[in-house]
């Protein structure tokens, strides 16, 4: 059975929710503690969304430095697959495995509602059970959500096809209505809406299923060609 | 070694929107405040650094400021050092 490990910080408050999605749709998942330096037999990582030290400093801040964060990024480097949710996404860029920042919503509002997705690849370990074009409709719970890069980056990143989501009505001032975007390998993913908590009809959605599905199918082959 | 007192000012960079600058910035005329304008919100760090000499002090901090205190990719960041008597 494939194993997703859920790394779980001080502050961390949707390691759970992680869990329950990944072993209702027949993973089985184990919560990683920030202070160990290994993911044991984890064959998937996500780094769930929460406060993550307080946020202290900025999101993700300290989070980075964490001992568990070099196995992380080892493993990145590795090809294997990563999922950054919300907060998670904020520490995977502050880590410098995705590129950007996320910054305080253009609204100075904290948003908590449900909002459409589109998926603009498919060939992502977030992605692969999707279609493309596909509208998800996916929670988003944040107040530092706003997508931000250089132009060079943002060139970048469009012409090596990797904004994975687009938000359909951009709720946050994130540039290019960007939701989530993915590394050069394809296999480290971060996006601001939650897709673990849209995994069962009682949420009021299961657009979340198919980017957590594709995630559990990513961890046996791990080849992901544009 | 000295005592320094360092000022790390902490700002976004140019290009990157500051919804707390433009916020304040629209408020001010509606409490009578005319004529404002280049509002600008950051953080303030500040902290004492045993150092042999100011070199050494400007050294350490510019060293956490670009691995910890700021983040490049949308911060920049001024920095005030002085000598503390003893």
């Amino acid at each position: 059975m494939t194993r997703i490990g859920v790394v779980l910080f001080p502050g961390s408050n949707c390691e759970q929710d992680a869990v329950e999605a990944v072993t209702g749709l027949g993973g089985d998942a184990d919560l990683l503690w920030h202070g160990e330096e290994s993911l044991g037999d984890a064959d998937a990582v996500i780094v769930p969304g929460g406060f993550a030290h307080g946020d202290y400093l900025r999101p993700g801040a300290i989070a980075r430095f964490s001992p568990i964060m070099g196995a992380v990024a080892r493993f990145a480097a590795d090809g294997g697959p990563v999922v950054g949710i919300c907060n998670g996404f904020q520490v995977l860029t502050e880590a410098g495995l995705l590129p950007g920042a996320l910054q305080k919503n253009a609204g100075l509002k904290f948003l908590c509602t449900t909002v459409g997705l589109r998926v603009e690849t498919t060939t992502t370990v977030l992605t692969s059970e999707a279609r493309a074009g596909q509208i998800l409709q996916i929670p988003i719970n944040h107040f530092e959500g706003s997508y931000t890069c250089s132009p060079e980056t943002l060139r970048q990143l469009h012409e090596e096809d990797r904004v994975v989501l687009r938000y359909v009505d951009n709720p946050n001032g994130s540039i290019d209505d960007i939701a989530g975007v993915c590394n050069e390998g394809r296999n480290v993913v971060g996006l601001m809406p939650h897709p673990e908590r849209a995994c069962h009809p009682l949420l009021g959605s299961t657009d979340g299923q198919p980017l957590l599905r594709s995630l559990l199918a990513a961890t046996s082959p791990r080849t992901l060609s544009r | 070694m000295a005592t320094f007192s360092v000022l790390v000012e902490v700002k976004l960079r140019p290009g990157i929107a500051d919804p707390q600058g433009s916020t304040i910035e629209r408020s001010l005329p509606h409490l009578g405040f005319d004529g404002i304008a280049g509002v600008k919100v950051g953080k303030a760090i500040r902290f004492t650094c045993e150092a042999a000499d100011e070199a050494a002090c400007r050294a350490e901090v510019d060293d956490m400021a670009h691995r910890f205190l700021t983040n490049p990719v949308i911060e920049d960041y001024d920095l005030t050092v002085h000598e503390v008597g003893a």
